[in-house]
């Protein structure tokens, strides 16, 4: 299990080949990855990211552990950024390793429905305007019933 | 104890942590020890339901107890991924 909340970018393509190139005795790598949407019809100049460094972490780590746990995983990698990002920007990743895919597939929507409403990030959409906190959605929420 | 206040939370209150001494019993007592401060509390806190909290950075609830706490968080829902 490996989890990372970093300002800087990641280059996706090398992180999926290393995280990769470690699943011996794995069958299935499902990967996902979020990116900064613009708003329709343009305008947004960036996304700015805060979080609580310190719970940021060990929220992330409690909810790939249990992953891990729930779904027998090999192993799970999980990368989100903070700080300003341009639209199209990275902005995070999971990827999880396990014998058979459907293991891998339920294990990467499980991470990301408790990472979105369970880890201390806030995103905040800067555009010529001002500045908007984005709202966390009710479908977000009622996601994690299902688990 | 040190509290802590995020995104909309922070930007209301005016600032991203402080040292506050406090012998409220829970989290819903500590809520009222700050919005009796000033009007910028009251106005953070006026909609808990609007709210989370963190307790020694757990994700915790409004009648968690303080004793022995060394951090308490506020926040908006959150949003990530």
């Amino acid at each position: 299990m490996t989890v990372r909340v970093q300002e800087a970018p990641f280059d996706m393509g090398a992180e999926v080949a290393a995280f990769s190139a470690a699943q011996a005795g794995m069958g299935a790598i499902v990967t996902f990855s979020g990116i900064v949407r613009d708003l329709p019809g343009g305008g947004l100049e960036a996304m700015e990211i805060e979080h609580y460094p310190g719970m940021t972490e060990s929220a992330l780590e409690k909810i790939a552990e249990e992953a891990r746990r729930r779904f027998e995983l090999g192993d799970a990698l999980v990368i989100h950024r903070h700080g300003r990002l341009a639209p199209g920007a990275l902005i995070m990743m999971v990827a999880t390793a396990a014998p058979h895919r459907a293991a891998a597939f339920a294990g990467a929507e499980f991470l990301m429905d408790y990472l979105k409403s369970r880890a201390p990030f806030w995103k905040r959409e800067i555009t010529a305007e001002g500045a908007r906190w984005v709202e966390a959605r009710e479908a977000d929420e009622e996601a994690l019933s299902r688990w | 104890m040190d509290v802590l206040y995020f995104a909309w939370v922070r930007e209301r209150i005016g600032l991203p942590r402080e040292r506050v001494e406090s012998e409220a019993a829970t989290v819903r007592d500590l809520v009222g020890e700050l919005s009796a401060r000033e009007e910028r509390y009251a106005l953070a806190f006026s909609d808990l339901e609007a709210l989370r909290v963190a307790v020694d950075q757990e994700l915790s609830d409004f009648d968690a107890p303080l004793a022995g706490v060394r951090e308490v968080a506020f926040f908006p829902p959150m949003t990530g991924g």
